[in-house]
């Protein structure tokens, strides 16, 4: 007997399973390779990466928070050359899709790593990351207001090799409007959300706790934001969304999947379950089976 | 697939002083057991489902026979509090074991002092131990008070000379006044090895540069994922690293032992 079916398709590109990682939690598989067969994850979506390498913020970058964590690393990472050669290089036999997260401080840095990462085989997907909230310049400022962010969508649609996917921010008054334009400026898909900026302060020493003093909140405590986020993003657009805030399991994933997600990233979860992701596919299957539903395509947007 | 997440159980716990414990963990019956070097660390998960990231704490001795890891750890916050409030007989989630530990090798045969500040003393026991036989090892202890913690373990381990900021205990002053007092009676080390706060090590750092001493650091850093895949935890270095192009080294992985030449310990 067949089990349900778990694929989904994204903007064409057809996916086992609805499952992926967050962008900056995972690296590009190599180190949680050591816990689990990542080729079962439905995409791998990897850290950002610019034209060069990036050195990030200096430290503490992390800290705890309840039901979360903070963070601020500021997209270190090795630049769109070292990561085709080292890291696309290690992806190329595990069998999953690869998305890569594309970063930038001016329109022309996504434009040319987008346009370098285009022709390079083992990508199925681009996701662009323009809500970063912890670089200064660049990210998030092109993903806070409309019009910017119709411009860079559609510069970066008219010369990417791939499919598109804009990755957008919670910290806006109106999330559906960002992804109409999102969606107007040419964008396949869009994923959402990115973390919610934030800030800790250390009582004792009186200091901030992070070196940058804000950082990007994320875990379960995002979670409800992520589910009334990508309700409205998805009813405001007709390309399909990825939804993505503190998904710790299964019944996480399916809360987004109702609310008009066709795939589902594990962010910050898999640093307290390694395996979180394999997890929540295996709890999406059993789910379908309790339920007698056939397909996970069912579910999308179900609740409305 | 080498590395995993386990449940070990609790099988003694200590108050050491008011602020540190000491607990063993058994490992799982399933549980394949690998050698562990000294200045690896595990990730200890709170019990509490709201904390989700794991605690840094390095191995303070692990009996292999009998399938036990010793972690001494100091109650910093409310997520080591939950661990230091569990019973003998529960279990903890333990990521592990992580890290890069001490270069044993380079210290064979060689006239070693181990240094421990503080919550950096738990690693020298099980690295003092591991190097009985194969150097000279002095160990030197530095507290800030009376209230000492595994110093009858140290002293049945080897050569251990205390010092307390109070002056209480031994020495007054720091690990490297001690240290300095012995060196000016002529027994003067070949090879430091430091586990402590950072003034610490940038004080041994200084010490090992100036007169060219082999010596290895163990670094601190607020981790998230352990594992080297989020870089939560880097740390200056005087190289460029190989993969990321950029002077910057994790302390999870790359760590969190590195000879002191190679790190920049400022910002």
């Amino acid at each position: 007997m067949n089990g349900p079916d778990l694929s989904v398709e994204i903007a064409g590109v057809r996916f086992e399973n609805p499952v992926m990682t967050a962008s900056g939690t995972f690296g590009s598989g190599r180190e949680y390779s050591e816990f689990f067969d990542i080729g079962r994850l439905g995409a791998i979506v990897t850290k950002g990466v610019s034209t060069v390498p990036w050195e990030g913020n200096p430290v503490p970058r992390v800290a705890e928070t309840p039901s979360g964590m903070l963070n601020a690393i500021g997209l270190q990472n090795p630049g769109v050359e070292t990561f085709i050669r080292e890291d696309l290089a290690f992806l190329k036999d595990v069998g999953t899709k690869v998305i890569v997260n594309v970063c930038g401080k001016s329109t022309e840095d996504y434009l040319s790593c987008v346009e370098r990462l285009g022709s390079e085989e083992r990508v199925d997907m681009l996701e662009i990351n323009v809500s970063c909230p912890n670089v200064k310049e660049g990210a998030i400022a092109f993903g806070q207001d409309p019009k910017v962010l119709f411009d860079i969508t559609d510069r970066i649609c008219r010369i990417a090799g791939k499919p598109v996917i804009m990755k957008l921010s919670p910290n806006v008054t109106d999330i559906a409007e960002m992804a109409r334009a999102a969606e107007a400026g040419g964008a396949d898909a869009i994923s959402l959300i990115n973390t919610l900026t934030g800030m800790k302060i250390d009582v004792e020493k009186r200091t901030f706790v992070l070196a940058n003093r804000t950082g990007g909140l994320s875990g379960p405590a995002i979670h409800p934001v992520a589910v009334r986020m990508v309700y409205q993003a998805a009813h405001a657009v007709r390309i399909p969304v990825i939804g993505m805030g503190g998904v710790a399991d299964a019944q996480d994933a399916l809360e987004l999947i109702l609310a008009g997600a066709s795939g589902v990233a594990v962010g910050s979860a898999v640093f307290n379950r390694p395996d979180t992701a394999i997890q929540v596919i295996d709890g999406i299957r059993d789910y379908l089976i309790r339920h007698g539903i056939g397909s996970v395509r069912e579910l999308i947007g179900a609740v409305c | 697939m080498a590395k995993t997440q386990s449940l070990m159980a609790i099988v003694e716990k200590e108050k050491l002083t008011e602020d540190i414990y000491r607990i063993k963990l058994k490992y799982g019956r399933e549980a394949k057991i690998e050698d562990i070097i000294p200045g690896q660390f595990v990730g200890v998960y709170p019990p509490q489902k709201d904390k989700i990231l794991p605690r840094p704490v390095s191995i303070c001795d692990f009996e292999k026979e009998e399938r036990l890891i010793t972690l001494v750890f100091r109650t910093a916050g409310c997520g080591t509090r939950d661990i230091a409030s569990l019973r003998e007989g529960d279990e903890l989630k333990v990521l592990g074991i992580l890290g890069n530990g001490y270069d044993i090798e380079q210290l064979r045969g060689k006239k070693t002092a181990l240094l421990g500040g503080g919550i950096g003393i738990p690693p020298m026991l099980y690295l003092a131990k591991k190097l009985s036989g194969i150097a000279d090892v002095t160990c030197y202890m530095g507290y800030r008070d009376s209230h000492t913690f595994l110093l009858d373990d140290f002293k049945a381990a080897s050569k251990t000379v205390t010092a307390t900021e109070d002056g209480s205990i031994g020495v007054k002053g720091n690990v490297l006044d001690a240290l300095q007092a012995d060196a000016q009676k002529g027994t003067f080390p070949e090879a430091l090895c430091a586990c402590g706060p950072l003034p610490m090590l940038r004080a041994v750092q200084r010490f090992a540069a100036e007169r060219d001493i082999l010596c290895f650091l163990s670094l601190e850093e607020r981790m998230a994922c352990g594992v080297g895949a989020c870089l939560g935890c880097v740390c200056r270095t005087v190289s460029e690293d190989e993969h990321f192009g950029v002077p910057l080294a994790r302390v999870c992985t790359d760590g969190p032992v590195f000879e002191q030449s190679q790190v920049v310990l400022e910002w």
